[in-house]
C-alpha cells in the first residue's frame, strides 16, 4: 500500500469519493509532504496552507460532490497564473508581493471543479528559461537528483508533482516549458492545442504561443485536469470555440495502437541525441510499434529555423506584454526616481533579471523600426512555413514521436553561463508551439547512464488531444515504469 | 506670400458613443470619479486579454461605409508600443496594417468651390488614461477612466490647402459623424478632437515640405487660427532660409501662436506589431448588408432633398442639414406648418442667432418644432403680428411656453375679421362727423387719425393692414 501522497490524482478521486478518504486528511497529508520535501527541492514559492485547510473542512462539510470532478484533489499552480489575493509573481522581483484581484479562468475552473490549491510553484522568472535557475528567488532542484535541474519554466510544478507534493500540477508552455521539466523529473506534461485553454489570468510571456496545461503522474491525471480547464472563454478571444471530448472515456477507448501511424521525423532523431534517451526513447518506439502502430518517416525540413524564429517572436511579444511593469500602478517602483524617464529605468532594472532583460532587448531590437522586416515579419512568414511543415507531415500520419530533450537532466550550474546553449534545450519542443500543436512528454523509463528520466515527445493535430492521450495511455502501461523519485 | 502652397493633412479621434469600453465591459460615462470605471483589463493588470466590443466595429464600419471607404474584410489589431504613466499597458491597442477602412472620401465646399478630399484610412483604437499633475502636492496622478475608450481615427490625404476647406473638412466629418449618431461631435469635452498636419512648399514643387504637427485644436476657430498662424511661422523660417523642424506644436489660444512641445514627443519608434492578443477581425457580408441598410440619410443627401423638397435656398439648405438635430428640428416644424421657407427664415434668422449666443443645439430648445409652426401660422394668418412674434420669442425660447396661451395672455391677438373691424370703423366715422367731412373735402391726411381712433378703439389688437384696407374702401 503505497503512501497516501504517491497516489495518482485519479486514485486519490476515488478514494475521495467514496469518502475512504476525506479532504482534510489528503490535504494534510500534501501539506506535510511539502514540509517534508521542500528544503530538499525548493519547488513552491509561496504556500497557501491555511486557505488549502479551510477550503478542505468546507468541501468535507458539504460532502463529495459527482458534479465535480476534482473534489478535493490537492493541486499546485504555477505563480505565472493569476490566483486571487494569494502571491503571483512570475518568479519576478518586479511582482513580489503582487496579490492580483482575480483568479485566472483556468484556476477558476480548477477551484469551481472542487481542487484545492496548495501552493504557487517556482519558475523562471516570466517563463524565460529552461532550468528554472532564472528564478528571482531561488533554483528548484530536481526531486531524482537535487544536484540537478528540474528543467523548466515549469520547473517547480515538475518538481513538486515528481516529489508527491500534490495530485498535479498547473504548468505553462511557450516553448516547451511543460514538457521539457516533465521529461526531466519523469512525468506526464501535456501542453494543449494554442486556444484549447484560456490564457485570462496568465502573465503573458509569448502571447501567440502561450498555453497552460496539467502536469501529473499519469496519463489519467492528465486527462483529468485538461478536461476541467479546457474550453472556450468569452474573456479570451484566441480560445477556441471547438467541442472538448471527454479524454477520460477517450483513454479507455483504446487497449492498443492498432490502425495508428506514427510519423519519425529524421530532424528529431538524427541530431545529437544523447545515448541514453535515443536508447529509452528508441525502445518506446518498438513497443508502440509492438503494440500494433505503423511507423513511417516524415520530413520537418524547417525545424532548423525554429529556435532562431522563437526567439524572434517570443521576445518581441515579451518586450510588449511585459511593458506594464512600470513601477506606476503595482510592483516595484525605486522611490529614489526623481523623474519619470528614471522612475521607469531603476524601477525596472532593479525588478526584472538578466534573462528577463536580455529578451526585453532582443524583442525591442526585432521590432524597431528598420529591422522589423528582416527579423519580426521574416520570423512571422518561416513561422507559417513551420505550421504549414507539420500539418503536411500529419497528413501521413496520426502522432509524431520524438525526443522531448537530447539529453536528461543536468547539473544546476551546467547551463547558466550559455545562454544559447540553454535555448538548445528547447530543440525539439520550439515548433510545436510555433505550430500551435498540442504536444505532450511521456516518462519512457530511466537513463541507462544518468539514471535520470527520459520523456517521449508526442505532438498531434490541432485540437486531436484526445488522441495524444490515448497513445500516451497505451504506452505508459507498456514502457518500462518510471516509478517514483526516492526522495 | 502667394509664392507658397499651404499642404494641410488632418486627423480625427472621434470617440464612439458606446456604451461599455473597446476592450472590457466598463462603462463610457462622462464625469465619473477618477478610477470609477476602472477594471483589471483596462488598467493593464498582470495576465488579462482584450475582448473586442462589435459595437465598435459596427461603428467604425458605418463611418467607412458614409465616406465611401473600402471597407477591408479582414482587419488586423496592432500594437503601438511606447511608455506613459497614462498608458497602462505600456502599448495602445490600435490598427496599423490592414485597418478597417481604407480609400474614402468627404466633398466639402468653400468660397473656392466645390472639392473632394480623400481620406486614406479609418481605424479603431483605444484612448489612453488621463494623467493630472498636482502643483500644490508636487505629484502626478492618474485616472484610467478614459482608458479604453473606443476612438476611431479617420486620416485624411493631405488634400487641402488653406485652414478654410480644413474647416470645411473638419465640420464635414463632425456632421457625418453625429448623423450616424456614432459621436456626440463634443470637442470641447474631447470627444472629436483633431490634430493638423501643415506644410508649405512653393508653388509648383511636387515634393512636400516638411510638416509640423499641430495639436490642442480644440475648436474650429483654433484650427482656423492654428493653420493661419503656422502657415505665416513656416513661411518666414523658408523665406529667412531657415529650416521647418519636423515636429509636434501646441495651440496656444490665448496668444493665438503655435509651440515647440520639445522633449515630451522625441522621435518615438512605436515597434507597431500584430496584437496576438486579438484574433484577426473578419467581417461578415451580412452585417456588411445590416449595416449598410441602417444608415441613416447623411448630410449632403439630406441637403439636395431640402432644395428639391422644401425648396430652400443653398444657403439655407446647408446651414439647416449641417447638423443633424437642426435639420430635424426643421422637418418637425414643417410637419405641423406645411411653410418651409417660411420657417426656414425663423430658423435662419432669431433662432440660430439665438444658439450661436448660447452655444445650444437645436436638439435642446425649449421651443418645441411644433410651437414653432404655431408661431409662424399665426403670423401667416395674421393672428399676431410679426413684430408681436419676435417680441415673444426670447419668452418662447426661454420657457417653451404654448405660443397660442401667451399672446392670449399678452392680449396679443389681432382682430383681423373684417366684419368685426368693419363695425368698429363705422363707430369710429360716426363718431368723427366733422373729421370725416374735412376728410371727404380732401384733407386725405386725416386718414392716420382714423385709423389711430380704431386701434385705440380695439385696444392696438386690429390687423393694421385690414384696417388700412376696409377704411380705404369706406372712404372712397
Ligand atoms: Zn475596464
Amino acid at each position: 500500500m503505497p503512501d497516501l501522497t504517491q497516489l495518482t490524482l485519479t486514485q486519490v478521486r476515488q478514494q475521495l469519493a467514496d469518502k475512504s478518504r476525506s479532504a482534510a486528511e489528503v490535504t494534510e497529508a500534501a501539506l506535510t509532504r511539502i514540509q517534508a520535501t521542500e528544503p530538499k527541492i525548493q519547488a513552491l514559492l509561496s504556500l497557501q496552507a491555511e486557505e488549502a485547510r479551510a477550503q478542505a473542512k468546507a468541501l468535507d462539510a458539504q460532502g463529495p460532490d459527482a458534479a465535480k470532478p476534482l473534489w478535493g484533489v490537492p493541486l499546485i499552480v504555477k505563480d505565472v497564473l493569476a490566483t486571487k489575493d494569494a502571491p503571483t509573481t512570475c518568479g519576478s522581483k518586479i511582482l513580489e508581493n503582487f496579490r492580483p484581484v482575480y483568479d485566472a479562468t483556468a484556476v477558476a475552473r480548477l477551484k469551481d471543479a472542487g481542487a484545492i490549491i496548495l501552493a504557487k510553484a517556482n519558475m523562471d522568472e516570466f517563463a524565460m528559461g529552461s532550468t528554472t535557475e532564472n528564478s528571482a528567488y531561488f533554483a528548484t532542484r530536481n526531486p531524482w537528483d537535487t544536484s540537478r535541474v528540474p528543467g523548466g519554466s515549469s520547473g517547480g510544478s515538475g518538481a513538486a508533482v515528481a516529489a508527491c507534493q500534490c495530485y498535479g500540477a498547473l504548468g505553462t508552455d511557450t516553448g516547451g516549458s511543460i514538457r521539457l521539466p516533465a521529461s526531466f523529473c519523469g512525468i506526464v506534461g501535456l501542453k494543449p492545442s494554442y486556444g484549447r485553454v484560456s490564457r485570462f489570468g496568465m502573465v503573458a510571456y509569448g502571447s501567440s504561443l502561450d498555453q497552460i496545461g496539467p502536469m501529473t503522474r499519469s496519463v489519467e491525471d492528465a486527462a483529468r485536469i485538461l478536461q476541467v480547464i479546457a474550453g472556450h472563454d468569452g474573456r479570451d478571444s484566441t480560445s477556441v470555440e471547438a467541442p472538448v471530448p471527454d479524454y477520460v472515456a477517450a483513454l479507455s477507448e483504446r487497449g492498443d495502437l492498432k490502425g495508428l501511424t506514427i510519423g519519425l521525423p529524421a530532424e528529431y532523431w538524427d541530431k545529437g541525441l544523447s545515448p541514453e534517451v535515443a536508447e529509452a526513447c528508441g525502445a518506446a518506439v518498438k513497443q508502440a510499434e509492438a503494440l500494433g502502430a505503423k511507423t513511417v518517416p516524415v520530413s520537418l525540413k524547417l525545424s532548423e529555423y525554429a529556435i532562431a524564429t522563437y526567439y524572434i517572436i517570443a521576445v518581441a511579444e515579451a518586450s510588449s506584454n511585459l511593458a506594464r511593469f512600470d513601477g506606476v500602478r503595482y510592483g516595484l517602483r525605486d522611490k529614489s526616481a526623481e523623474s519619470l524617464i528614471e522612475m521607469y529605468v531603476k524601477s525596472r532594472t532593479q525588478g526584472f533579471g538578466e534573462e528577463v532583460q536580455r529578451r526585453i532587448i532582443l524583442g525591442t531590437y526585432v521590432l524597431s523600426s528598420g529591422y522589423y522586416d528582416a527579423y519580426y515579419r521574416k520570423a512571422a512568414q518561416v513561422r507559417r512555413m513551420i505550421r504549414q511543415d507539420f500539418e503536411a507531415a500529419l497528413t501521413q500520419c496520426d502522432v509524431i514521436l520524438g525526443p522531448v530533450c537530447p539529453t536528461t537532466a543536468f547539473k544546476v550550474g551546467e547551463m547558466t553561463s550559455d545562454p544559447l546553449q540553454m535555448y538548445l534545450m528547447d530543440i525539439f519542443t520550439i515548433s510545436t508551439n510555433l505550430a500551435g500543436l498540442p504536444g505532450m512528454s511521456l516518462p519512457v523509463g530511466l537513463g541507462r547512464e544518468t539514471g535520470m528520466p527520459v520523456g517521449l515527445q508526442l505532438t498531434g493535430r490541432a485540437f486531436d488531444e484526445a488522441r495524444l492521450l490515448q497513445v500516451a495511455g497505451v504506452l505508459e502501461k507498456n514502457v518500462p515504469a518510471t516509478g517514483i523519485a526516492a526522495l | 506670400m502667394t509664392r507658397y502652397e499651404t499642404v494641410i493633412g488632418l486627423e480625427v479621434h472621434a470617440q464612439l458613443k458606446t456604451r461599455s469600453k473597446i476592450f472590457c465591459s466598463c462603462s463610457t460615462q462622462f464625469g465619473a470619479d477618477p478610477n470609477e470605471n476602472v477594471c483589471p483589463v483596462c488598467s493593464g493588470m498582470p495576465g488579462v486579454l482584450p475582448v473586442l466590443n462589435r459595437k465598435v466595429v459596427e461603428y467604425a464600419a458605418k463611418m467607412g461605409l458614409a465616406i465611401d471607404c473600402r471597407i477591408n474584410r479582414t482587419s488586423i489589431f496592432a500594437r503601438k508600443n511606447y511608455f506613459y504613466p497614462d498608458l497602462p499597458k505600456g502599448y495602445q491597442t490600435s490598427q496599423f496594417e490592414q485597418p478597417i477602412c481604407e480609400h474614402g472620401h468627404v466633398d466639402i465646399v468653400t468660397a473656392k468651390g466645390p472639392k473632394r478630399v480623400g481620406v486614406t484610412r479609418i481605424h479603431m483604437e483605444e484612448d489612453a488614461g488621463k494623467s493630472i499633475h498636482s502643483a500644490h502636492d508636487n505629484a502626478s496622478y492618474v485616472d484610467l477612466n478614459r482608458s479604453c475608450v473606443p476612438l476611431i481615427e479617420i486620416v485624411s490625404e493631405p488634400d487641402m490647402r488653406n485652414a478654410e476647406e480644413a474647416v470645411a473638412y473638419l465640420k464635414a466629418i463632425r456632421s457625418i459623424l453625429v448623423y450616424l449618431d456614432i459621436c456626440d461631435g463634443n470637442m470641447e469635452e474631447g470627444s472629436f478632437r483633431c490634430d493638423a498636419n501643415v506644410s508649405v512648399r512653393p508653388f509648383g514643387q511636387e515634393a512636400f515640405g516638411t510638416r509640423a504637427e499641430l495639436k490642442n485644436l480644440n475648436s474650429f476657430k483654433h484650427v482656423q487660427k492654428a493653420i493661419d498662424f503656422e502657415v505665416e511661422r513656416q513661411i518666414d523660417l523658408v523665406e529667412d532660409g531657415e529650416q521647418v523642424v519636423q515636429e509636434t506644436r501646441l495651440f496656444d489660444a490665448n496668444k493665438g501662436t503655435t509651440h515647440s512641445m520639445r522633449g515630451k514627443e522625441e522621435a518615438h519608434d512605436y515597434r507597431y506589431f500584430p496584437c496576438p492578443d486579438l484574433v484577426p477581425l473578419v467581417l461578415q457580408e451580412s452585417w456588411l448588408d445590416q449595416w449598410r441598410s441602417e444608415l441613416p440619410e447623411l448630410p449632403k443627401a439630406r441637403e439636395q432633398r431640402f432644395l428639391s423638397q422644401y425648396g430652400l435656398s443653398s444657403d439655407a439648405a446647408e446651414v439647416l442639414t449641417s447638423e443633424r438635430d437642426m435639420a430635424e428640428y426643421f422637418e418637425a416644424a414643417v410637419a405641423a406648418f406645411a411653410e418651409p421657407k417660411k420657417i426656414a427664415n425663423w430658423l435662419m434668422t432669431d433662432i440660430l442667432r439665438e444658439l450661436n449666443q448660447t452655444g445650444g443645439r437645436a436638439g435642446d430648445l425649449l421651443l418645441t418644432p411644433q410651437n414653432l409652426a404655431t408661431l409662424v401660422r399665426m403670423v401667416e394668418e395674421g393672428a399676431i403680428s410679426a413684430k408681436s412674434a419676435k417680441d415673444i420669442l426670447p419668452e418662447l425660447l426661454l420657457t417653451g411656453a404654448d405660443p397660442e396661451e401667451l399672446v392670449k395672455a399678452k392680449g396679443l391677438v389681432q382682430i383681423s375679421d373684417t366684419s368685426a373691424l368693419a363695425a368698429d370703423i363705422d363707430a369710429v366715422l360716426a363718431e368723427n362727423p366733422k373729421e370725416l367731412a374735412d376728410y371727404r373735402a380732401g384733407k386725405t391726411k386725416l386718414m392716420g387719425f382714423f385709423v389711430g381712433q380704431i386701434m385705440r378703439r380695439t385696444k392696438g389688437q386690429a390687423n393694421p393692414a385690414v384696417v388700412n384696407q376696409l377704411l380705404a374702401e369706406k372712404l372712397k
